[in-house]
């Protein structure tokens, strides 16, 4: 609890590396809310956990379905969906951003082979909403345009590393659940999409619960490959794939070196994913078999 | 029944593919030339595609500049593409296409003797290990005392260590950095290890296997004179083993991995890990692709090895993290 109440006493003065300055009350918080960039940056990474955590979700759970119902090649597979959990963020960051590279990148090289127009990738500001309108010749108004592509890159590689985990612990998860379940609905004639909702579904609820908010939490926290794929500047075009925790770093430790500022960003993030667990927390109550 | 498995292996073997071809791209590419790639070979197979002008007993590279009816204007190279002519007019006739499949293994050397990986090699794996050793031995202790002593206050202790499990990282870092700052230990080992070795995880991790150890084996030690770090030592730390493992290899993995942390402790470049002395060469040399993908390399192979050599225990200890917590 020492550093939350340290953050708290942080942010409340003027503090830089060589010290506390003065005592300024609530003028951090204040500052926050009038600036743009903190909004965006909140805007961003809610467009980050908002896709990445339904999209990881429904595809652990998918693999994790698969992967239970096989016994040959079983742990191949599980390692293969598992190395990028074990791998650095750093190194595989670095890959990706080749990968998404406009002239020597994997991503046009295939979507040369199939005929589609390469694309700027970590470099395009536009929104994903408006790109795909735009092949239709609808033409969103910004605002509606969704994430940027930039930002979608940034989603693609932080679902890609946390997938194999999610699998794991869901895998974990359907192997608690007894056969005979499966054989009582197999003999009252239950097809296999109806065994899933009747029987799979609500018996791993509580690994979902626990997928969801690790997720979450996790998710709220991507640093290393914002900070990696995108810029120079980072922040990628038009600070359109800058996240909380690097607007943070960016404050607290960039050329401006505001730490009080910094702690006071750190703990609306606290705040946010507390409440966040708390609503989980009550939901899974409701829902609890 | 077989179709089903079928098409379950078909799109399992499918999405392992999309999984891993980050990794062999990664790979073919690290072993590529530089000039192929910047050229826009951007495929798995690392072949060099070039066109070679012999004169007597010579061989030269060349690159195009103009063609004029039945002859052209080139640049000669030599065979690490230095150049040795320019604007040459040779007949086309003489002008000969090469395909040549060559592995580019001095990619690894270049980018391992470029920046010093040998000595972040050694730090990271001093303070992983530091971190881990650390971690095991506050961990045993502290789960063996909320284990099996009774003390005031210890419930509450306990669910308030566990409840702290929840705090996002970047909540500590400012104070931590504030701290650090305060004791001197910014650009030091301490800065790595010290605030890393209490795990509250693991303790969790430890308590929940020294419960299931019988108490009556606690009473036995304790009539025979056994003191409580004798108990530790020689009975509850060998029955732990497997459990002890798990948290070795969490600290570990997660310590190798760490960015964030060292990135802002650290200024020295004596004192980089390899991760944030990796992050340092990607900006360095942003546009050597293939050096790069050597580096990323080399600094995941370890990890990966280890991944390979243990991979049971290591997804067994990471399915476990979800059940427990």
């Amino acid at each position: 609890m020492v550093p939350i109440l340290l953050s708290f006493i942080v942010s409340f003065f003027d503090w830089t590396v060589l010290g506390p300055g003065k005592f300024i009350a609530l003028q951090n918080y204040a500052k926050m809310i009038h600036d743009a960039e903190f909004w965006q940056s909140m805007i961003n990474t809610f467009w980050l956990v908002i896709i990445v955590v339904p999209i990881s979700l429904v595809l652990s759970l998918f693999f994790a379905a698969l992967l239970n119902g096989i016994k040959k090649v079983k742990s191949f597979f599980r390692s293969v969906y598992f190395i990028p959990t074990v791998t650095s963020m750093v190194a595989i960051s670095i890959v990706w951003k080749i990968i998404f590279n406009q002239q020597t990148g994997l991503a046009n090289f295939f979507l040369e082979k199939i005929g589609i127009d390469p694309l700027a990738w970590l470099a395009e500001s536009r929104g994903i909403f408006q790109l795909l309108f735009a092949n239709f010749g609808i033409e969103l108004p910004s605002w509606l345009g969704g994430p940027s592509l930039a930002l979608f890159c940034i989603i693609i590689v932080t679902i890609w590393k946390g997938l194999g985990y999610n699998t794991i612990i869901y895998l974990a998860g359907l192997q608690n659940i007894p056969n005979v379940y499966y054989e009582a609905a197999d003999i009252d004639g239950a097809g296999r999409i109806k065994q899933f909702f009747k029987i799979t579904w609500p018996l791993i609820s509580p690994t979902t619960y626990y997928v969801l908010m690790m997720t979450t939490i996790v998710t709220f926290q991507v640093f290393s490959q914002v900070y990696l794929m995108t810029g120079p500047p980072v922040g990628g075009p038009l600070g359109t794939t800058k996240v909380i925790v690097y607007f943070l770093f960016e404050k607290g430790f960039g050329e401006s070196n505001d730490l009080s500022y910094a702690s006071a960003i750190a703990l609306v993030l606290f705040a946010i994913i507390l409440l966040l667990t708390l609503l989980q927390k009550k939901l899974e109550k409701k829902v609890h078999y | 029944m077989n179709f089903n498995k079928t098409i379950t292996y078909t799109i399992l073997a499918l999405c392992g593919l999309v999984m891993v071809i980050p990794f062999i791209w990664m790979v073919t590419t690290s072993v590529k030339s530089q000039i192929e790639v910047n050229k826009g070979n951007v495929g798995f197979l690392p072949i060099e595609e070039y066109y070679t002008y012999t004169e007597g007993d010579k061989t030269y590279r060349l690159t195009l500049v103009k063609t004029e009816g039945d002859s052209s204007y080139v640049h000669l190279f030599n065979e690490k593409w230095e150049r040795v002519s320019s604007y040459k007019k040779i007949p086309n006739t003489s002008i000969q296409a090469n395909r040549k499949f060559k592995l580019h293994f001095e990619n690894f050397v270049e980018a391992f003797n470029k920046v010093p990986f040998g000595r972040y090699f050694l730090n990271t794996l001093f303070v992983s290990l530091s971190v881990v050793l650390g971690v095991i031995i506050t961990g045993s202790l502290a789960a063996y005392a909320f284990a099996t002593m009774r003390f005031k206050g210890r419930d509450f202790i306990f669910y308030l260590f566990i409840s702290m499990m929840m705090v996002p990282q970047p909540v500590y870092l400012i104070p931590s950095y504030i701290v650090l700052n305060h004791l001197g230990w910014l650009n030091t080992y301490q800065a790595l290890i010290v605030p890393w070795i209490a795990n509250i995880f693991t303790i969790f991790l430890l308590r929940q296997q020294f419960k299931t150890i019988p108490r009556d084996l606690f009473d036995a030690a304790s009539i025979d004179g056994c003191s409580r770090f004798k108990t530790l030592w020689t009975i509850v730390l060998p029955l732990s083993k497997s459990v002890i493992v798990t948290a070795a290899i969490f600290g570990f993995i997660g310590s190798w991995n760490s960015f964030m942390w060292p990135l802002i402790m650290i200024d020295d470049p004596e004192l980089r890990v390899l991760q944030v002395g990796l992050s340092y060469f990607s900006q360095e040399a942003s546009t050597q692709t293939a050096l790069l993908m050597a580096a990323s390399t080399f600094s995941i192979l370890p990890l990966v090895v280890l991944f390979l050599i243990a991979q049971k225990q290591i997804i067994a200890s990471f399915a476990s993290s979800g059940l427990k917590g």
